[in-house]
């Protein structure tokens, strides 16, 4: 790991509800990630992975402990400059492909650099860009939702890519591709994280994703139970 | 986001469901559609009315006729000097002016001598049998007595002149091809007779030249002859017999147009408290104003009604919109979309909806109104010439859209405000 984390989330604890329905789903969680690092969060179902990843993304508060993304403290940023952040240095790929039906492949990845205030042309250009790299020029004004599922993935890949951000979330991004087309992806994001330093942070139940992580960070119970290495070593 | 994106998102979501977008449309489309022709009737009888109004001329003038005795109890007692005969015929007038008692001479010089009137001129009702031109047809002739003071709706010539001692008249338009004119132009300036009998019942012919050819109106009926004419012919019909004291329907009392309107209505209280009845032009504008304006209300109340109706339908439409789009709202805000940008993006999208509504349903109005208009002027509203029931202002159409968009707008924000303060995380995990 090198000298300071881009992100850095110390004893942080998220409950749901209150009284007899309180659910604790995190409990003095800290983790740190280096900058181009590739991290694995891992764990049954209902652990708290995806909480945890929503709070590492800025997407939710923790009810107790600190976040800071490259030095900043996230949680005293104004909501102005905590959408800015997501908008600008994060890329987003979750497990359902979340693509706006009826609009086009093009639309779709370049929808964070509309979010941004990029003049279209420009959007347009970096957009065909990115889906050139992944075979998908061809496709960009065809409809995203007539996509076959592998393609799809794809574009949900070139939409968190094209505003090259510093860190890739993905939740489950291999959750319902076939194991073939599960490897492509996988092949393009550790590419990505290899060849332009992007730090990758990746939920997943898959035991073969998660190997070619970096580090993998076992949750149970809303609690980090294990850390690994590539090398296997307990941290 | 940058407003032009927000903007052309906003109208690309539009269609994104075309049915739905369709069905809230057309209710729209119907507001604007009624909202239109009624305040097409608004502005087509009140153009009319002023017109007409407008016509009867001056704004210095009061009409002055006697008030009916409405203080005192049981019958008025009979004095010579004062008290005039009643008259059960009352000669064709202003509104408000032919059913009254007439005025005699000791009126007249009783409203001269009250603060504030400049002159009082009597208004003479003179009693022509016939027109014709040329020896050809005669016709059946009467003349406005308020003809001298007003201003035709003229198609051809000029208005009558006041101070000119040539004897002037005024046609009505339907006179000139009876009397074998080509057309109102060539009627102009030629001379006509018309034919009366005195009150011994002898019959007398009196020359005039035609000054200029009037559109029919609602307010006057009738030709008009200009002073000199008027005297001309009174002159022969009393044939030089006393027939007592000289009866007038009513006068016109010159004030200072330039006083303020309260000491208008000052002047007007003493002529009142003298009793006598006294309208300006603008007074008798005023009432007629009134019932049309009341009409008017009632048919825009109609299409206010159909306005909010579909107000409901944009609110349910987007409602249904922001739900289904809840992951794709959590999506933009995950990738750092502002909330009052979303906010303005479903907002914007109902103004779209009704600028969608308002901008099909207002022209199509204009166009069904227009040859609606051709077939009612021809047909049952030929009798008033001029009348064109539906005026279309290009204002109000572009009022009407700014208004319906700004309805469609503020039923935008309820869904709006619901779309933009979704949690992202909630919308993500929104199956
Ligand atoms: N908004 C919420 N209200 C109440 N409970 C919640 C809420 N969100 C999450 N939880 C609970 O918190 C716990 C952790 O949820 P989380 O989504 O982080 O699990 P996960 O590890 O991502 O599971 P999975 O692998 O199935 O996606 C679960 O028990 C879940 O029911
Ligand atoms: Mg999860």
């Amino acid at each position: 790991m090198t000298a300071s984390p881009i992100i850095d989330v110390r004893n942080i604890s998220k409950a749901y509800g209150s009284g007899t329905g309180r659910f604790e789903a995190l409990r003095d969680v800290s983790l740190q990630i280096g900058q181009g690092e590739s991290v694995a969060i891992v764990g049954k179902s209902g652990s708290g992975k995806s909480t945890l990843m929503h709070i590492i993304a800025l997407l939710d508060t923790p009810d107790a402990g600190t976040v800071s993304f490259a030095g900043q403290d996230a949680l005293s940023l104004s909501p102005r400059r905590i959408s800015e952040l997501r908008n600008k240095e994060f890329g987003f790929v979750f497990q359902q492909f979340f693509l706006t039906p009826g609009t086009s492949v093009l639309d779709n990845v370049t929808l964070p650099l509309k979010i941004a205030g990029m003049p279209a042309g420009m959007r347009k250009e970096r957009g065909l860009t990115v889906l050139d790299q992944f075979e998908l020029a061809d496709k960009a004004s065809n409809k995203a939702t007539d996509l076959s599922g592998g393609q799809k993935q794809r574009v949900v890949i070139s939409r968190a890519l094209v505003n090259e951000p510093n860190v890739i979330f993905a939740d489950e991004p291999t959750g319902n591709l076939d194991t073939a087309t599960g490897t492509v992806v996988e092949d393009s994001l550790f590419a990505l994280s290899r060849d332009l330093g992007i730090t990758l942070v990746i939920v997943t139940h898959d035991e073969d994703l998660a190997a070619r992580c970096d580090r993998q960070i076992i949750i149970r119970d809303g609690a980090i139970a294990a850390e690994t290495s590539r090398t296997g070593a307990a941290a | 986001m940058k407003t032009i994106d927000l903007v052309t998102t906003a109208v690309r979501n539009t269609f994104r469901s075309k049915l739905r977008t369709t069905l809230t449309v057309l209710a729209l489309f119907i507001g604007a559609f009624t909202l239109t022709l009624t305040t097409a009737v608004g502005a087509g009888v009140t153009d009319y009315v002023e017109k007409q109004v407008a016509s009867l001329g001056t704004d210095d003038v009061f009409i002055v006729t006697r008030a009916a005795p409405t203080t005192t109890e049981g019958p008025a007692t009979y004095d010579p000097a004062t008290s005039s005969a009643s008259s059960g015929t009352g000669a064709p007038g202003l509104p408000g002016a032919g059913q009254s008692d007439p005025l005699t001479d000791a009126d007249l010089s009783t409203l001269a001598q009250i603060n504030g009137i400049l002159s009082v001129d009597p208004v003479q009702a003179v009693a022509i049998d016939f027109i014709q031109h040329e020896g050809g047809q005669e016709y059946e002739f009467s003349i406005n007595p308020t003809s001298s003071i007003t201003r035709a709706d003229l198609l051809a010539g000029k208005q009558l002149s006041e101070a000119a001692s040539t004897l002037e008249v005024m046609i009505p338009a339907d006179y000139v091809e009876s009397l074998g004119f080509a057309s109102p132009e060539d009627a102009v300036g030629a001379t006509v007779q018309l034919g009366l009998t005195d009150v011994l019942g002898a019959q007398h012919q009196i020359s005039a030249v035609v000054a200029g050819v009037a559109q029919e109106s609602l307010l006057s009926s009738g030709g008009g002859a200009n002073p000199a004419l008027v005297a001309e012919a009174a002159d022969l019909q009393s044939a030089g017999v006393d027939a007592g004291p000289v009866r007038y329907p009513l006068a016109v009392a010159y004030f200072d147009s330039s006083q303020s309107e309260d000491s208008i209505q000052a002047l007007n209280d003493v002529i009142t408290d003298a009793g006598y009845g006294a309208q300006t032009i603008m007074d008798q504008l005023g009432v007629i104003r009134t019932v049309i304006d009341g009409i008017v209300g009632v048919l825009n109340a109609f299409a206010i009604v159909a306005l909010i109706a579909a107000a409901f339908g944009i609110v349910n439409t987007l409602l249904m919109s922001v739900q289904e789009r809840t992951r794709e709202i959590g999506l933009m805000k995950a990738m750092g979309m502002r909330s009052r940008r979303v906010f303005f993006l479903f907002s914007f999208e109902a103004a779209f909806i009704g600028f969608l509504g308002s901008a099909t349903g207002a022209p199509t109005a204009v166009v069904i109104g227009t040859a609606l208009n051709a077939a009612l002027s021809a047909g049952p509203l030929e009798a008033l010439p001029g009348l064109e029931i539906l005026l279309f202002e290009p204002s109000a159409i572009i009022g009407i859209i700014a208004l319906i968009m700004v309805i469609a707008f503020i039923s935008g924000t309820l869904p709006a405000s619901r779309a933009a303060r979704k949690n992202p995380i909630d919308s993500l995990r929104y199956e």
